[in-house]
């Protein structure tokens, strides 16, 4: 199967190319003097062969891979458009801003199908004169597309990939990362524990390695706050929260949370197989969080404050479905690009990928603080919502957790305790 | 000259106003017994309640809740017409202003806002009012007598605060995620220029000469104060707190006194109000108030400031010159906007 590329015409849906604004395209350009007047940029989507880009343009590249349809009936089911939703809005919002300070943003989308190379198309992108790339994939592939585009100029944003050995001894110099590391949702999740003073934990780990790196994160932070894991156990019963209602109900799977001393159930399930069967079937009425149950998260449906109900409304109007932490993590990303360059009224590469690590620049996100890239490892600090399937239930730093930089310093690792080193 | 005893001498004053008339009566008596002092003068205080769906009336005199009022979704933004008579509500939700008779509490009219208006301010000549619409990133300008739409601005994404200079002939607005104020000018309806501010402005007020733009930005957390000749930013009013995250300094509402000398600034999740001396830009106090306070209003005399807040559901009353919180007044849920009658 062909790789799918969308030269996605976004900036023009909006008219921003008026005559009279193309003047002043040319501020941080080299676009030839014949050109500076009366010519709006091309509308028409490019064939994927052609180089060309329009030197006062600012493309962003984007590198995901759609989640196979559902097979039948999934009132849950993964959006095919998840995140790059989020990413088609904020080169709206990019844009929007532009049309005042003179800069253009387009998404130049690449949806890999099944086993495609990641990073053929992220040194496609990067051939194509793409210096920011946001990226939607798996820790490995993440790393692979890092590696090859390595002193070429290119700042990759991760959105997806949560594992803290990319904020660690994985970490790169070129990649900046929006989406919370397994530390902070751990840590934010401890911190409400601890909030409430539910100090005894019972942790069920998956099968799947990311389960397993879920639990050690989160083993972590309970040392960290002071919780005490009394109960872990493997789960072995498979994908029971896929299976259907009329599935008998296994025997051994309501049994064994018995004779366990424990406030609080903890399930390690990222992929989502079995966490949700376990809420109201443990032995002993006992809450459940992790990766299902009460959840730390980045976006929720029912966050509305801080200006996140405007987000809402205008990611529903475009996408005509609700949005999902994915699509605001590369909302993030792509508004980083476009705030960075607003503050520093350029968008040129060179300048802005040092300044995303600036103390200085910092990101307003729907989160009541600005947002800012942590210099040692370059993870976005960020609040962390906790939240039930149907409400917020708080939001972390939690009060009373302080720290001398910022409280947003409590979550995930620290500078003290980082083995990001960034290579030369 | 007491809004009640004007009623009353027009002769057409309906039930509710009486009602407000004899308890307001009774208050400034007792008000002149104790202090031997001028009475304030009784205004009317509105306050839109955002979840509440409605519009909480208060005397300023008696600082009593004396009527709610059903109005459209999500009230946010609200205003007077210049003779007091009429009152404009954003029902953003609803996608358009609703206009209620003052004297009997009832919707008269709405009128076509474009989506989502969330803040507005009104014309000096009181029939043109300028709409921020916050989902469509634009300003809608409406004739407010014939309800006939007159421009549509574009301007930066989510616009919110809304600030007109005092010859009416500069609109500024600020667009809360394109961080910047945009200069409009009214008679051609175009943006003639825009000035970057720090992230989430909020509010925009101009000074009484007009010289001077004090624009709020929440997620920043400063003031800017902008030269409207140069339009630069001349200084940036920061806030400490002892006790307070600085991340919980947000500020939103700014209201500056006629004569210039004093500005009051909500500052949100912070809980307070800061004092500021409006020539030196010194913080001078803060004045704890309820809780998430976001948007303020003084009475047309100046002597007391009101603001709401929104996570308390109540508003709090400031008395101007003592720089002292007197009261808080329970409201409905989430109060948003506030506003007082010019008599």
């Amino acid at each position: 199967m062909p790789t799918h590329i969308l030269l996605a015409p976004l900036a023009l849906s909006l008219g921003l190319c008026g005559p009279g604004l193309d003047a002043a395209f040319a501020q941080d350009s080299t676009q030839p003097p014949g050109q500076a007047s009366g010519q709006a940029p091309s509308t028409e989507a490019r064939p994927a062969a052609a180089p060309a880009i329009h030197p006062s343009e600012t493309h962003i590249g984007m590198i995901y891979r759609p989640e196979p349809a559902p097979s039948s009936y999934d009132a849950e089911a993964v959006p095919e458009d998840e995140g790059v939703a989020g990413a088609r809005m904020a080169i709206k919002d990019n844009n929007n801003t532009g049309r005042f300070t003179k800069q253009t943003y387009l998404l130049d989308e690449i949806a890999l199908d099944g086993d495609k190379d990641a990073v053929a198309a992220a040194r496609d992108l990067a051939g194509r004169g793409i210096r920011y790339l946001i990226v939607a994939l798996p820790a490995g592939e993440l790393l692979a597309i890092a590696d090859a585009l390595k002193g070429q100029g290119v700042t990759i944003f991760n959105v997806a990939a949560p594992d803290d050995r990319l904020r660690g001894a994985d970490c790169r110099r070129n990649v900046f990362h929006v989406v919370p590391s397994r530390a902070m949702q751990t840590d934010a999740l401890a911190q409400f524990f601890t909030l409430m003073r539910w100090r005894k934990m019972f942790l069920i780990v998956g099968p799947q390695e990311n389960d397993r790196l879920y639990a050690e994160a989160f083993k972590k932070a309970a040392r960290k706050f002071n919780l005490k894991i009394s109960a872990e156990k493997p789960w072995t019963f498979g994908p029971l929260a896929k299976a259907r209602g009329d599935t008998p109900t296994r025997s051994e799977a309501m049994v064994f949370t018995r004779g366990l001393d424990y406030d609080i159930a903890v399930v390690a399930d990222e992929a989502g197989d079995w966490g949700d069967y376990v809420p109201f079937r443990t032995v002993d009425p006992r809450p459940v969080a992790g990766t299902q149950g009460l959840i730390a998260s980045t976006w929720h449906p029912t966050l509305e404050t801080w200006g996140a109900a405007q987000a809402q409304n205008r990611f529903r109007r475009q996408s005509g479905r609700l949005m999902r932490p994915l699509d605001y993590q590369a909302w993030a990303a792509v508004r980083s690009v476009g705030e960075a360059a607003t503050q520093k009224k350029t968008a040129d590469p060179a300048v802005l990928a040092p300044y995303f690590a600036d103390p200085a620049f910092s990101l307003p996100a729907y989160k009541g603080v600005s947002l800012t890239y942590r210099p040692w490892d370059h993870q976005l600090r960020q609040p962390i919502i906790v939240v039930q399937p149907k409400a917020m239930v708080s939001v972390a730093p939690e009060q009373g957790f302080t720290h001398q930089r910022t409280p947003l310093d409590t979550l995930g690792t620290d500078l003290p305790e980082t083995t990001c080193k960034f290579a030369e | 000259m007491n809004r009640g005893f004007r009623a009353g001498a027009s002769g057409t004053m309906p039930g509710l106003a009486k009602q407000g008339l004899a308890m307001l009566g009774l208050a400034m008596l007792a008000g002149t017994a104790l202090t031997g002092a001028t009475p304030a003068q009784a205004y009317t205080v509105y306050v839109t309640n955002e979840k509440g769906n409605s519009v909480s009336v208060i005397d300023s005199e008696s600082m009593a809740v004396t009527a709610t009022w059903k109005v459209g979704r999500r009230p946010r933004g609200v205003t007077t017409s210049k003779d007091g008579k009429e009152l404009f509500v954003c029902a953003s939700d609803d996608d358009r202003i609703d206009v209620l008779d003052t004297s009997t509490g009832k919707v008269v009219r709405s009128l076509r806002s474009g989506p989502d208006p969330e803040q507005f301010i009104l014309g000096p000549q009181g029939n043109l009012l300028y709409v921020a619409n916050e989902d469509d990133s634009q300003v809608t300008v409406i004739d407010v007598e014939k309800n006939k739409v007159m421009a549509e601005v574009p301007v930066g994404v989510e616009p919110e605060g809304m600030g007109l200079s005092p010859d009416g002939k500069i609109l500024v607005n600020t667009s809360e995620t394109t961080n910047m104020a945009h200069f409009i000018d009214t008679t051609t309806f175009a943006v003639i220029d825009n000035v970057l501010v720090d992230a989430r402005p909020r509010f925009a007020e101009f000074t009484a000469d007009g010289k001077l733009l004090w624009v709020s930005a929440e997620v920043g957390g400063t003031i800017s104060v902008i030269d409207v000749a140069a339009r630069r930013v001349i200084k940036k009013i920061t806030f400490k707190i002892p006790s307070v995250n600085d991340e919980a300094i947000q500020p939103v509402g700014i209201r500056i006194t006629k004569d210039g000398t004093k500005a009051f600034v909500a500052l949100g999740p912070a809980n307070r109000i800061a004092v500021i001396d409006a020539k030196t830009y010194a913080v001078e106090k803060y004045l704890p108030v309820g809780q998430r306070v976001w948007q303020l209003a003084f009475t047309p005399d100046q002597k007391l400031l009101f603001s709401t807040n929104g996570s308390s559901n109540d508003i709090s009353v400031v008395d101007v010159a003592a720089e002292k919180v007197i009261k808080s007044i329970p409201v409905g849920l989430l109060p948003w906007g506030v506003a007082v009658s010019p008599n």
